[in-house]
């Protein structure tokens, strides 16, 4: 594995802004204004960051809202 | 039978939460017993009400971020905390903390971009004064000196002040008030009259920003309030003085817990103060290893539903104490350790699910602030006594100490 291609994306449906997918990895991810919800800068994150963003998906992001394929 | 039973009760009968921690720096001894009973343990709270428990952290995020799970006290079946608590459910109209969708997303999102890291980034030099000057106070005060009542207590209400944008005129006031609604030396009546005070004090703050807005977080909250043509004064008030329960005591605790916890740890003080770098890493471990907000991270099921195999009916209480949680040592290797380059950063010391913190940041940012500095200023701060005889806050909702007396 570790060379496999992950796309990353946020609900925003879902994600209340707690900011925990950019704790984990913030090459990827930023808060928007006004309402603090996440975005993605890096929808393919390089694989130095790919371990940090499977943390947040899994374990860390409260509301469930991030998205990985890959 | 002449008395039907309305509950057959199981046998054994179910433990009651909260349980009592047996050692200062450790959880309550039973969720290890818990533990071994499996994902779920059936439990009652302390007014008999029953719930299920968990101390496993992937079962914990199933219970607290569950669609189905709700965060309002006022429904049947709520775990109380204490006899009563939903009686004071009355007082809390604004507050965040016990809505739910959609109420509860119209008002997180009106706060969330104000807390976010990169907000709260900007509040550092503000920070760092009040935290310095509460440093030069201790300073220059008598020795020995009790760290929760000379400065833990009143950096967080200052930080508090400062967030809120309460004018200087009244600084000392709210500080007062606040402090008072806290100590456990305030008669119940001393209480009261505090929190009486520190409401009319908002209340006025925001009455004036009504008519006058600034670019505090007061304001922005009316303008959003307006934006989405919900302004209500009281619904504001509320949110204000829950911004205040939940940023001031819990930071005040973490203070004096943390400071009590590095002098404990000499080899991580040593390594942190050669290092202040580390701080992120040593804030975030010692919210795991308190987890001092182990109480509140409980829900109630508002339908039938299915967890990890168990069948939990609608009205039952859902307890994730996240002392336990942030012990499990499927996902912290060795949990009873304080380690300071462990990978804590998944801890639920700040809840999880759509309430996970909303000032947690704030929160990281304080702390690594205060630690830095007062090992910085005051290198050879030591505790004023046995650490023995320290009294803990064992039956708070927020773990804490009550006092910490401390010398260099």
């Amino acid at each position: 594995m570790g060379e496999t291609t992950m796309r990353v994306t946020v609900d925003h449906d879902l994600c209340v802004g707690a900011g925990q997918c950019v704790r984990a990895a913030p090459e990827v991810f930023e808060q928007r204004d006004p309402d603090g919800k996440s975005t993605v800068l890096q929808p393919v994150p390089d694989a130095q960051y790919q371990a940090a963003v499977r943390e947040a998906a899994a374990r860390m992001c409260p509301a469930r809202a991030i998205n990985i394929e890959g | 039978m002449t008395e039907a039973q309305a509950v057959p009760a199981p046998t054994p009968a179910p433990p009651t939460f909260p349980m009592p921690r047996a050692c200062p720096f450790a959880p309550p001894a039973a969720y290890s017993e818990l533990a071994e009973k499996g994902p779920l343990t059936p439990v009652v709270d302390v007014e008999g009400t029953a719930g299920w428990l968990t101390t496993r952290h992937d079962v914990a995020r199933d219970l607290l971020a569950h669609p189905k799970a709700s965060k309002n006290l006022l429904r049947p079946g709520f775990p109380a905390l204490f006899p009563g608590a939903a009686a004071l459910a009355g007082e809390i109209k604004g507050f965040l903390i016990w809505m739910d969708p959609p109420e509860h997303t119209l008002y997180r999102h009106m706060l969330a971009g104000e807390f976010t890291m990169r907000r709260v980034q900007t509040m550092r030099p503000q920070i760092e004064k009040i935290v310095d000057e509460g440093i030069t106070r201790l300073l220059d005060g008598p020795r020995p000196v009790d760290l929760v009542h000379e400065f833990a207590l009143p950096t967080a209400s200052l930080l508090i002040s400062e967030l809120l944008g309460v004018p200087y005129s009244e600084r000392d006031l709210f500080q007062h008030a606040t402090g008072a609604i806290l100590s456990h030396e305030s008669t119940q009546e001393q209480r009261k009259n505090a929190f009486i005070q520190v409401r009319g004090l908002l209340s006025r703050v925001i009455a004036e920003r009504t008519e006058n807005l600034g670019d505090d977080l007061l304001s922005t909250l009316i303008r959003k309030y307006r934006e989405a043509d919900v302004f209500d004064h009281d619904h504001l008030v509320g949110m204000a003085v829950m911004l205040l329960g939940a940023g001031h005591e819990t930071t005040a605790n973490m203070i004096a817990l943390g400071t009590l916890g590095l002098l404990q740890q000499p080899e991580a003080l040593a390594e942190f103060k050669a290092d202040p770098a580390l701080a992120p890493k040593v804030v975030d471990e010692l919210l795991r290893y308190f987890s001092i907000g182990d109480h509140v991270t409980c829900r109630v099921a508002t339908e039938d539903i299915e967890v990890r195999g168990v069948h939990i009916p609608a009205g039952s209480g859902l307890i994730a104490p996240n002392a336990a949680a942030n012990r499990d040592p499927a996902v912290f290797p060795n949990p009873d350790a304080f380690d300071i380059h462990r990978n804590s950063k998944s801890h639920l010391a700040f809840g999880f699910g759509i309430h996970q913190c909303l000032g947690q940041h704030l929160a990281r940012l304080e702390l690594e602030i205060v630690f830095t500095e007062l090992f910085r200023r005051i290198p050879d701060l030591r505790v004023d006594g046995e650490v023995a005889d320290l009294q803990f806050k064992d039956q708070a909702l927020f773990y804490g100490l009550h006092r910490l007396p401390v010398t260099w």
